[in-house]
């Protein structure tokens, strides 16, 4: 049965012509481009929870405001930066699906940068809370405190995962730009986009009283 | 083939090597399988707990035999003590809320068949399909630690209320080690599950065979999709949950526990945070994922149904659409559960309309299943007895969620038996009688054999009547009076009512007992049962395409194309009285 079905479809189907420039996405493609949003909608389910559970927090007769270290608008404007030279490095790629050689050679230089800012938004990060700590402020001081720890540790890891996407990506540009497909840039460029809006998100959630 | 030169390549290679093929599979069949396999796991532990808890609550002196091996500070000489019963109660809900019933239905299933009724040769992302389910091992063994650390497993129940679930070991038994156990393993199956969720809505969007629409998708992909979407916004909620709670427990920080709270004499080092979050939270996951586990028993339900009545349903998109307004709906009720929290009564009462709500879809669904049962000339065997089952449980159950709905009646019943038989009920049985249809419907095609149908019969008829007489009394317990997650009432006013009790645990114990003709079945039939073709019941959709077990690669080398809705049953085909999906032959009459 299989086989008789299969041979009806051969005749059934047009054969598809094959486009000689571009490279066209597969369902592979769009499958990961959706699954990328899909999970970029989880995170936001996760930090709104969290945004929720501040908000009950704050309503509470204990919650003492946090005076936020200043390199924070340092680190802020350093994430935003990288997700700039991050477009620059995705504009200059050529081809269709898959990516061309000329384009991954120029988009590896802005890659470059984007990692190096995506690292000192980390080491940023890390300087904030020896800050905090240097000044008696643990993650248990008060509900403020535990809620700034909590958001930007793991605000932090998710960019620690977008830096490993980002090593990723350039090792493979390198290795093998004639066979790698366009998606996963754009991908790896989404999500990052992605981790500095939610980082200007949090940063404003942390630092306003409501 | 010719056309298989525009597709990609395989999406994995064929797996070599027993490690690749039966343990770090990347195959969704062999993932949906070890769901599976851990589930029953799950089933049978979760199953052999609530012997225990029964046994103990009308004899609690009892001597249990081998429990003083399980825990000596529980059962000292055999005989459980109260703190005990709770430990054992709390390790039967999380079983079974989360490792039965989220894996079952949605997980194992949805795995095993959600790519091939949409005629895709693997999920979207094998290597986080594997990753879920490893995850999802690796919380159920962090889980069943909790019986062998010294401190023994935790009492607070299954829904780990804040501010005891919180504080650590001053708040009883089980509640320094056990708690954390307890919150570790839940915060792995959150991230599994999300990864899981991720997969199945990737696959579902873009991986659809040509000609596979959306509304051309089985009813029972179709509520995998939906399941996947209510898991993707739940998990996301308890994860954060569980984060906090492990900070609370480990890190001295006050996000559940109030401030002055005195427990066992001692006034625990917190401050200001709020129990009543911690409510909010799990709750805001938790009536959602009641859905997530009846929901998939619904599609799969339909599914089967629909085959063995040999015609269509009176409609197939009226489902579709009742369960997506069922799935959007869930996320309006959960304040349902916290009607005694001390909530503004106002507030209750904006909980209790989209409770009621989700009875209208929840009846179009039963009345588009009862009313396309009526006339049909349906084929009796164990699938469609317990997809019948499954109506009539879902109906004993869901009938009394209107009592249970509305504000001033739980004022009564909350925390009674009456509870307990309703979740059991709807959640519970209902959602494994899916579990069970999908078994005996799909095991000729994952295994090459049918299941022996005396056996299943047997099983169906022990279960259903046995269910019945397990829960429709906790109905009337509960009226009574009959507090929840006592370990025992022979003391008291509820003593006249021991014999009840006893014929409930009795019952209980044969129902059990029936299970393992089940399991017998499975495993007997899996090397000495019947050889089933390839589309032994006759049906229309995708998976019947394809030989029995299918291939690693499900299609072969083919690339289906879809010509038809699912359910072309009832119409003159070339082959009988239906045409499947991916026939090219034209549908000549339709229906009765």
């Amino acid at each position: 049965m299989a086989t008789t079905i299969a041979s009806t479809h051969a005749t059934v189907l047009p054969q598809p012509k094959k486009v000689a420039t571009a490279v066209a996405y597969t369902n592979a493609d769009r499958a990961s481009r959706s699954g990328i949003w899909v999970g970029i909608f989880a995170i936001t389910m996760s930090f709104a929870a969290f945004t929720s559970a501040l908000f009950v927090r704050q309503g509470t007769n204990d919650w003492t405001h946090l005076v936020l270290p200043s390199l924070l608008y340092v680190n802020t404007l350093v994430l935003l930066a990288s997700s700039a030279t991050f477009e620059l490095s995705r504009r200059s790629l050529t081809g269709g699906a898959l990516i061309e050689y000329a384009g991954a050679r120029k988009a590896l230089g802005w890659l470059a940068v984007t990692l190096v800012l995506g690292l000192a938004f980390c080491v940023g990060q890390y300087m904030v809370w020896q800050q905090l700590r240097a000044a008696g402020i643990y993650l248990a001081t008060n509900p403020n405190s535990s809620f700034f720890y909590v958001l930007t540790v793991i605000h932090a890891l998710h960019v620690l995962a977008g830096i490993i996407a980002l090593v990723y990506l350039m090792g493979r540009l390198v290795a093998s730009h004639s066979t790698f497909r366009r998606n996963y840039f754009e991908n790896t460029a989404i999500y990052w986009h992605f981790m500095g809006v939610l980082w200007v998100y949090l940063f404003l959630l942390c630092r306003t009283k409501l | 083939m010719a056309e298989s030169s525009v597709q990609p390549a395989h999406v994995h290679a064929p797996p070599e090597g027993f490690i690749r093929k039966h343990v770090f599979s990347l195959d969704h069949k062999v993932i949906g399988k070890q769901y599976y396999a851990l589930a029953i796991v799950a089933v049978f532990t979760g199953m052999f707990l609530s012997w225990l808890m029964r046994i103990h609550l009308v004899w609690p002196t009892a001597k249990i035999p081998g429990l003083e091996l399980l825990s000596k500070a529980g059962a000292p000489g055999g005989v459980m003590t109260p703190e005990y019963y709770l430990s054992l109660l709390t390790m039967h809900g999380t079983l079974m809320v989360f490792f039965v019933l989220t894996n079952a239905p949605f997980a194992a299933f949805g795995n095993y068949f959600l790519p091939i009724q949409i005629g895709a040769e693997d999920m979207a992302f094998p290597r986080f399909n594997m990753m879920s389910f490893w995850t999802t091992f690796v919380a159920w063994v962090v889980l069943m630690l909790a019986f062998v650390i010294p401190d023994g497993p935790p009492i607070s129940g299954w829904t780990m209320y804040a501010p005891l679930s919180a504080v650590g070991k001053d708040a009883g038994p089980g509640m320094q080690w056990g708690a954390s156990c307890w919150a570790v393993s839940i915060a792995f199956f959150c991230a599994a599950s999300l990864l899981g969720a991720l997969n199945f809505i990737a696959t579902t969007l873009d991986l659809r065979a040509k000609g596979m629409t959306l509304m051309r998708m089985p009813l029972c992909t179709w509520a995998w999709f939906i399941t996947s979407c209510i898991s993707l916004l739940a998990f996301a909620v308890l994860l954060p949950a569980c984060i906090l709670l492990i900070l609370d427990r480990h890190a001295g920080t006050s996000f559940f526990i109030p401030a002055g709270l005195v427990i066992s004499d001692r006034v625990q080092p917190h401050s200001g945070g709020s129990p009543l979050l911690w409510q909010h939270l799990f709750w805001f996951f938790g009536h959602p994922e009641v859905y997530i586990a009846i929901l998939p028993s619904m599609g799969i339900v339909s599914h089967i149904l629909v085959n063995s009545m040999r015609k269509p349903l009176l409609s197939a998109k009226v489902v579709i659409y009742s369960m997506m307004s069922i799935g959007f709906l869930s996320y309006m009720v959960w304040g349902h559960h916290m009607f005694l929290s001390g909530m503004n009564p106002m507030s209750a009462l904006a909980f209790s309309f989209p409770t009621l709500t989700i009875t209208i879809p929840a009846t179009i669904l039963t009345l588009v299943w009862v009313g396309s049962l009526y006339g049909a000339n349906i084929q009796i065997n164990s699938a469609s007895l317990f997809a019948i089952g499954f109506i009539s449980m879902f109906v004993s159950g869901g009938v009394s969620g209107f009592f249970l709905a509305q504000p001033s009646i739980d004022i009564y019943l909350h925390a009674t038996y009456f509870v307990v038989g309703h979740f059991h009920m709807v959640m519970g049985v209902a959602s494994l009688f899916g579990v069970f249809a999908g078994t005996y419907f799909w095991y000729p095609k994952m295994t090459g054999r049918y299941l022996s149908e005396g056996l299943g019969k047997l099983h169906f008829w022990i279960t259903f009547i046995g269910t019945y007489c397990i829960f429709m009394p906790f109905h009337y317990l509960g009226l009574i009076g009959n507090v929840r997650r006592y370990q025992s009432f022979v003391d008291d006013f509820m003593a006249p009512y021991l014999p009840l009790h006893k014929f409930i645990t009795i019952a209980a114990l044969i129902t059990g007992g029936a299970q393992l003709i089940f399991l017998f079945n499975l495993i007997y039939s899996h090397f000495k049962g019947k050889v089933a073709p390839d589309n032994p019941w006759n049906a229309t959709t995708l998976e019947w395409s394809i030989p029995s077990p299918p291939p690693w690669n499900n299609f072969g080398d083919r690339h289906p194309i879809v010509y038809h809705d699912p359910y072309q049953y009832g119409v003159k085909g070339s082959k009988g009285d239906f045409v499947m999906q991916d026939s090219p032959e034209q549908v000549i009459a339709s229906g009765d």
